[in-house]
């Protein structure tokens, strides 16, 4: 099966998700969200960082530099509690639409009376 | 978006490439432990991650403030739109400029008369010290224009260092400072010693007075003059220190100069020369009020001690306030004066922004003033508001290819905004500059030849602020309402109707009729205020005072320097009377004690059978010519004469107004009075032998009030000065010189100044002149500003309807009738405008009441002719489209579309 391209609007979550399991930098958040999803997603790593700034600048997530695990200066970044909200809000509100979208493409032709 | 990170964005940018580098470094180890070739690792990585370039622009777009960088392509936009239409550029800038330079002119005077500070640092702790509780108003003598407190009452608050770290008394006069003959008047303060000192003032020259100038008998007393004075009258030359100069003849050593941005704690009024108050006694010889203690001359302002609040001095002053009026009660007061004297309680008021007479005289109008100019600022506004939505007509088009194409209508409404903004700072720019220019005017026009006015008009902040406020909210008047419009064009329509307005919006056009009529309105309101202050200042000059002003002359004769004893005044200030009587082209002269419509007067308490009676009857006393001179008839009884002396009985004469309000219905001739007075010198009983008609007495504003006229032959007290009244056919100018010289040839070494009584009168009508040419100038600017309003929606509608009014008239619309349509519609809006406004203006004339005279501000004259003129010029405004709708060729208007 060929990678999936991302839906709009779902790449700040998967970077609040993956920034909530532990600080890591930018090629390691990408990393990460292909690894969890069995190299099945595709992420243009253009916009990766466009909106780490973006979030960044809302508050959701914080950054440090540090050293990585191979010593090399890497920018760190993990989740504020602004930013966890932000997660359990995105994530139920992303629950329910996937539950809907289920139910309407599991909708059976309906008896004619 | 933050300013933090705008201004650190090329910091930030390297961050982000240190960053990015890191992921291709990151990306490359793990392509190199895959086993790739060095290389092949870095294309890789550097082929997953894209345009760096690209991502790192996005990131440092995020980071600028794209809005200002927008914003200035928006005024290079709107600064080429501006220039290329130079008579609309023109025009709104002038009305602009006008507009705010008018506003922000008053608000400085208000500033200056109301708000500033003193020059002080922690103005705040200053606070005046005065009677509180004066309610049955105080008796004796003033003399100063801000007479509180007497020499004795001063004395005694002296040395109160608990209460006050400084304090310090003051009193406005004014010097002789000619060394001969016709006296030259210069603005003068006494000042106690701690005066400067307490304001923080440093000299520019010389010292200043100090605490050990202000002793007991003085030695010889210093003076310091005015850096203004010392300009003018020594050409700024640094020996002047130590020179002498004259003051009311007496000579004083010149100690320092006080620099010009100090003008004293009287807002309004500056000095040019400060004189130690203990020179007062050698200054002024017998009539010194430095010890009287009826002579209520002196102000004085303290700066209270550390950790002393206002309301804790007042009520230490007010325990001491007993002993202190205990002991110092004047002998002349008669019983109940002493009486309600005894009671009096010291208090300590506010006096961070100084003293002024000006305050309450000026504060109103000037209030009203601001008012006005803002109405004609607002009517401006509306004309501005007019043409860009005029203009907005025609960049229809425009505003819908760019909403079309993808603009926002945010993005549009800020560029036409910036438009207007531009407009507005650089009319309030040139606002503000007028503002100084035409303050300064003002204050021209409102100072008199004894009384110049002089204000601390330097740009401050709160002028900054009111400047750009009334910039800014100009802005938001005419320019948010034209671009809300301009930009809710739908695109669609408008492409489609194309360039000429078949469809066009109904409703943009209604929303500048809105305007027309709230002009129309507005105009109004000042077309009436502006006639009610016209008349007011008509109803004053023309008023009439109950003699004859034409003509008449003012000598003002001090002879204290020839040393005159008492007993032989009342005969050299007859000599004098007559001495000037005997000139070329005088027609008679008579003295006078209060020279009247000059604001000077003078009363008493007057006891009939007995009893203390109300209102007090003014007091004058005139020698026998004064009622012939002035032409005030006598009603009843005889004029004084040469036989009344000090010998006979005393008599006195009173004014119609007199007997009707103590003996209505009675005869008064042959009546008698006597005066409330001290028990250990009881007043004399006056017969009254004649009654002459009313005349006004301190101020032409005030009504004709009961007077009783003493004869100068019977002065018990004369003094050292007088006043004689003449009556010249040839004028000021031509016999000044000759009056100066008579006197000198009765006393060597008196001292005369010359005026005309109508220029003294009118100086206290000064105040509705400059009210009634400023409101007259508005009011004309703002009938304009609306006619050329109407003018445009008016010519506006008529070439928006060419094609109608054709087909009209090829259907057999005679021209009469279009002329009608055209008029018709006119009216309406004027109609519905002056209806506004009539309401409004009655509400302006209510609040308006107290600044006018003899006037009810729901005059039906005034409201009448007001409308009447605004109708013609509404009428004359619309008739010119009308009449060219009416001569419209119904064949070309036709072709057109």
């Amino acid at each position: 099966m060929p990678p999936l391209d991302l839906l709009p609007g779902t790449l700040e979550l998967l970077i609040l998700k993956a920034v909530s399991l532990g600080p890591r930098h930018g090629y390691g958040v990408l990393k990460r969200i292909e690894q969890i999803s069995g190299d099945r997603l595709r992420i243009e790593q253009g916009s990766l960082y466009p909106a780490l700034y973006r979030m960044e600048a809302q508050g959701w997530i914080a950054s440090d530099w540090g050293e990585s695990e191979n010593r090399r200066k890497a920018r760190y970044y993990r989740l504020t509690p602004r930013g966890r909200r932000r997660l359990e809000a995105e994530a139920s509100k992303w629950r329910q639409l996937v539950d809907m979208m289920g139910d309407i493409l599991r909708a059976e032709p309906e008896a004619q009376p | 978006m933050s300013w933090r990170r705008f201004i650190r964005r090329e910091a930030w940018d390297d961050e982000r490439a240190r960053e990015i580098t890191a992921h291709l470094e990151h990306e490359i180890d793990d392509n190199l432990a895959r086993g790739m070739a060095p290389d092949e690792a870095r294309t890789a990585a550097q082929r997953a991650l894209g345009n760096v370039t690209l991502v790192r622009e996005e990131i440092y777009r995020m980071n600028t403030l794209q809005r200002s960088e927008t914003l200035w392509q928006d005024v290079r936009y709107a600064l080429r739109l501006l220039r290329r239409s130079p008579a609309f550029t023109a025009v709104a800038l002038l009305s602009l400029a006008l507009g705010i330079g008018a506003n922000t002119a008053i608000f400085e005077l208000l500033d200056a008369v109301r708000l500033r500070s003193l020059p002080v640092s922690r103005p705040e702790e200053f606070v005046e010290v005065r009677i509180s509780n004066a309610t049955h108003g105080r008796t004796g003598n003033f003399s100063a224009r801000h007479s509180m407190l007497t020499g004795p009452i001063w004395a005694r608050l002296q040395n109160h260092p608990e209460l006050f770290s400084t304090l310090f008394a003051w009193a406005a006069t004014r010097f002789d400072v000619s060394d001969s003959g016709e006296s030259r008047g210069v603005d003068g303060v006494w000042v106690s010693g701690s005066f400067f000192d307490a304001l923080s003032v440093r000299p520019v020259l010389g010292r200043l007075v100090q605490p050990s100038d202000d002793t007991r008998g003085c030695g010889s007393p210093p003076v310091v003059i005015s850096e203004g004075l010392w300009q003018r009258q020594f050409g700024g030359d640094h020996s002047v220190v130590g020179r002498v100069i004259h003051l009311d003849g007496v000579p004083f050593q010149i100690a320092g100069v006080s620099p010009a941005a100090f003008r004293g704690v009287e807002i309004g009024h500056a000095f040019d020369v400060a004189v130690p108050i203990c020179a007062e006694p050698i200054v002024s010889g017998a009539d010194s009020r430095l010890d009287r203690l009826d002579a209520w001359w002196l102000g004085v302002i303290g700066r209270l001690a550390p950790s002393v609040s206002r309301e804790q001095a007042s009520i230490a002053l007010a325990s001491l306030s007993p002993a202190i009026f205990q002991t110092t009660v004047s002998p002349r007061y008669s019983t109940t004066d002493a009486t309600n004297y005894r009671t009096f309680t010291l208090a300590a008021f506010p006096a961070a922004t100084g003293v002024s007479d000006l305050r309450s005289q000026y504060e109103q109008p000037l209030w009203f003033l601001l008012g006005i100019a803002g109405l004609v600022l607002l009517i401006a506004c509306g004309n501005l508001a007019n043409l860009l939505m005029a203009r907005a007509t025609v960049r229809e088009r425009e505003m819908a290819i760019r909403l079309a194409i993808g603009a926002s209508r945010m993005r549009l409404c800020r560029q036409l905004m910036v438009e207007s903004l531009l407009l507005a700072v650089t009319g309030a720019a040139a606002g503000a500059w007028l503002a100084g220019a035409v303050s300064r005017a003002l204050v021209t026009l409102l100072s008199t030849p004894d009384n110049a006015l002089s204000f601390d008009l330097d740009l401050d902040w709160r002028v900054f602020a009111f400047a750009v406020g009334v910039g800014a909210l100009t802005c938001l008047a005419f320019g948010l309402l034209p671009a809300i419009r301009a930009t809710r064009t739908a695109p669609a329509g408008a492409l489609r109707a194309g360039g000429r307005g078949l469809t066009d919006s109904r409703e943009g056009f209604g929303a500048r009729r809105i305007l027309v009529v709230g002009q129309i309105a507005l105009s109004l309101v000042l077309c009436v205020s502006a006639l009610l202050f016209i008349r007011t200042f008509w109803n004053l000059a023309t008023v009439d005072p109950g003699f004859r002003l034409d003509g008449l002359l003012v000598a003002d004769v001090d002879y204290t320097r020839a040393g005159i004893p008492p007993d032989r005044q009342r005969d050299y200030q007859a000599a004098l009377t007559s001495a000037l009587a005997a000139l070329p082209g005088v027609s008679g002269s008579a003295s006078a004690s209060i020279v009247p419509l000059t604001g000077n007067g003078s009363n008493d308490t007057l006891v009939l059978d007995g009893k203390p009676q109300k209102p007090y009857p003014n007091l004058e006393t005139v020698s026998g010519d004064y009622f012939q001179l002035l032409a005030i008839p006598v009603r009843a009884g005889r004029s004084f004469e040469a036989r009344d002396t000090m010998a006979t009985p005393r008599v006195a004469m009173v004014d119609q107004a007199f007997a009707r309000t103590f003996f209505p219905g009675a005869p008064v001739v042959g009546r008698t009075f006597t005066f409330e007075s001290a028990p250990n010198a009881p007043s004399p009983t006056y017969e009254i032998i004649g009654v002459v008609g009313d005349t006004k007495y301190m101020d032409l504003h005030d009504p004709v009030g009961p007077i009783i006229y003493f004869p100068s032959t019977q002065d018990p007290q004369p003094g050292s000065g007088v006043s004689v009244l003449l009556r010249s056919s040839a004028g000021r100018s031509a016999t000044a010189a000759a009056i100066v010289a008579a006197v000198r040839r009765v006393s060597p070494v008196a001292r005369v100044s010359v005026h005309e009584l109508g220029t003294l009168a009118r100086a206290s009508i000064v105040r509705e002149q400059v009210m009634a040419t400023l409101a007259g100038f508005f009011g004309l600017l703002a009938g304009l500003l609306a006619a050329v309003g109407l003018y445009g929606v008016m010519s506006y509608g008529v070439s928006r309807r060419r094609g109608e009014i054709g087909l009209r008239m090829a259907l057999g619309a005679g021209r009469p009738r279009v002329l009608r349509l055209i008029l018709g519609e006119a009216s309406v809006l004027v109609g519905v405008g002056l209806g506004l406004g009539t309401g409004l203006a009655l509400l302006t004339a209510r609040s308006a009441q107290t600044l006018l005279f003899n006037l009810k501000p729901y005059d039906p004259l005034t409201l009448g002719a007001s409308v009447l003129l605004m109708v013609a010029i509404a009428t004359l405004a619309s008739l010119l489209p009308a009449v060219r709708a009416a001569r419209l060729e119904p064949t070309a208007a036709l072709k057109e579309d």
